[in-house]
């Protein structure tokens, strides 16, 4: 089985002085979260989305998705996010378990609530690569030189930018897998957790790569926004169907 | 749905819906990518596309052949009109995900009871001022899906566009011309002309066929064929009763002087070659031997029906087909895209697929 999980736990402490999370924040006609849900309401593959949002918003969230998604009811379920982007994964799959158990070939595609403009061919490839490694990253390759710096003051290393790349989401996982070796971590481990195909990492565990795209931007910074609309606005052109 | 004289089908109201990347040429030979709306409670179903055939129109637009003024007007655009895909979303449940369909490009807005649906002037077009299917997921209404039959050869499926015109131009031919059908002629030894006269065969199997070309190589790929002649050496004594021209662009003034003057009287030419410029007709021959001349562009919902019905009732047909496919390339970026237009550049004969994973 695949589920949609779609990560909304974010408060949106960069969002400049918005006071809503970004994820709820209009993008053309209707909130950024919806869009995303919408990406993954039409693929057939997921047998439920699972929306993780914070507690003070999942009546909001629901009353959202059954307001733009009519069609979606009882195939969408909202339910509350935890502390880290992480122990949010892990209540998806408690959820899974619950309801559907878990076996090897349960399959979770995580995203970002703020990623709206995912394509079809990145859910499609995730799927298929997640049934069949088990943990897959979508990346695009870094444009930007990384520098790295422990202390902030000082490059300690550049890597070869030919050899980075920026990773986006989906990342797709097998949930039973990423349970197992989520557990077997320390504090200390879990702390160094930017995100979740890391923890496959730590554990030696092969992570597989799928393009992303470089329009699959995550809607961050207040600027983020203004770029987002600017796309959505191009429908107004004379070609729109 | 059938689709039933009254049914209006609305290409308004989708400033609500799904964002949908689309994939616009903006100048000859300059893709970028776009986003426009899939309104999901539109009763449109949602197709996505899995392979896309180029045509000699998407690439006037893409070298920039077209006049200034006309690409002004019709670019940004999403090209391709040639393309089968799957059902991904059908609110009405007429089809299940996963249905392989041909898409129909010619969109109709309003039903009329005498004039096809190809001809009426406020019919919109793909990718001719309106997006065509080069885009992540393409909304239609359910009647301009025409299912497939699961066996159909994949690229096939994908140009049967192309054979839906050519079936509506023999559909037209069988109901003007007169019965004396001994001999047809086709002019043009393209793609167009091979899928025409295989057409003819299917249709009219008792006709036979003489195909007139200016490679010979390519008239030896018209095995089927009864006869054929280079165009620069044509006996005397050879007519036809009627005649396709499948010429087009400079060269149709001279492949329909030579039907005219070819042509049994009482003859129907059906011109379906495509030309950017007026072509001076010899009329005087045209009124001598009372001609009948039928122009025949495009097609619609019946036409395709009438082509899935002949792949199925003629297995031969599709086998045929299937050898003018070109080359089939992989499109996971724009820059594949590109890749895919400048191959079929190159191409001496034959389509070029490109198979949608964008």
């Amino acid at each position: 089985m695949v589920f949609g999980v779609i990560l909304a736990g974010g408060t949106g402490s960069r969002m400049g002085n918005a006071s809503k999370p970004k994820q709820y924040l209009m993008l053309g006609d209707k909130p950024v979260i919806i869009h995303t849900v919408e990406k993954f309401f039409i693929h057939n593959a997921f047998e439920k989305i699972i929306v993780l949002c914070p507690k003070q918003w999942v009546e909001d969230t629901k009353d959202l998705v059954k307001k733009y998604i009519p069609g979606s009811q009882g195939h969408v379920e909202v339910l509350e996010g935890g502390m880290t982007r992480n122990e949010t994964i892990m209540n998806s799959i408690t959820y899974i378990e619950e309801n559907y158990g878990l076996d090897d070939s349960t399959v979770i595609v995580t995203h970002d609530s703020v990623r709206p403009f995912l394509t079809y061919r990145i859910i499609e490839e995730n799927i298929k690569y997640g049934l069949k490694y088990g943990a897959v990253d979508t990346v695009v390759p870094a444009t930007d030189t990384i520098v790295e710096s422990p202390d902030g003051a000082v490059a300690s290393s550049v890597p070869d930018r030919r050899r980075m790349y920026q990773g986006q989401t989906p990342q797709t996982f097998n949930a039973k897998k990423l349970k197992g070796l989520y557990l077997s971590l320390n504090d200390e481990e879990k702390e160094t957790l930017t995100d979740a195909c890391k923890i496959f990492v730590l554990r030696g565990e092969d992570v597989h790569l799928v393009q992303g795209e470089t329009f699959n931007i995550k809607i961050t910074y207040p600027y983020d926004l203004r770029v987002a609309e600017s796309l959505v606005q191009e429908q107004a052109g004379k070609n729109d169907n | 749905m059938k689709y039933m004289p009254g049914t209006y089908i609305s290409l308004a109201g989708m400033e609500r819906g799904m964002l949908n990347t689309v994939y616009r040429l903006v100048a000859p030979r300059r893709f970028e990518v776009c986003f426009n709306n899939i309104d999901l409670s539109s009763g449109q179903a949602v197709v996505r596309p899995a392979r896309l055939s180029i045509c000699h129109a998407d690439q006037r637009y893409y070298q920039g052949l077209r006049p200034a003024e006309v690409l002004g007007q019709k670019l940004p655009m999403a090209l391709i009109h040639e393309g089968a895909g799957y059902v991904v979303y059908d609110p009405s449940g007429t089809f299940p995900y996963g249905t392989e369909v041909v898409m129909v490009p010619n969109t109709p807005v309003e039903y009329d009871s005498v004039i096809a649906e190809n001809y009426l002037r406020s019919s919109r077009f793909r990718a001719s001022g309106y997006d065509g299917f080069m885009q992540e997921n393409v909304a239609l209404a359910l009647d301009r899906l025409v299912p497939l039959a699961p066996s159909t050869d994949k690229a096939v499926a994908a140009f049967t566009e192309l054979v839906s015109v050519s079936v509506h131009a023999m559909r037209r031919f069988g109901r003007a011309a007169h019965s004396r059908r001994r001999v047809t002629g086709i002019w043009g030894d393209g793609n167009l002309g091979y899928i025409t006269a295989l057409v003819s065969k299917a249709m009219f199997p008792g006709t036979k066929l003489y195909i007139f070309g200016t490679d010979r190589e390519k008239l030896s790929r018209f095995s089927f064929a009864e006869e054929t002649f280079l165009v620069a050496d044509i006996p005397e004594d050879i007519s036809v009763d009627h005649a396709f021209e499948c010429v087009g662009g400079s060269a149709s003034q001279k492949a329909v002087n030579q039907i005219i003057g070819c042509i049994e009287p009482e003859g129907t030419i059906s011109l379906l070659g495509v030309s950017e410029y007026p072509v001076p007709v010899n009329t005087r021959m045209v009124l001598e031997k009372g001609l009948h001349i039928q122009g025949s562009s495009r097609s619609g919902r019946e036409d395709f029906l009438e082509t899935i019905a002949l792949y199925k009732k003629y297995p031969w047909l599709a086998r045929y087909l299937g050898n003018i496919v070109g080359t089939e390339i992989e499109v996971h970026t724009t820059e594949d895209i590109v890749k895919a237009f400048e191959t079929d550049i190159q191409m001496g004969m034959g389509k070029t697929i490109m198979v949608w994973n964008q």
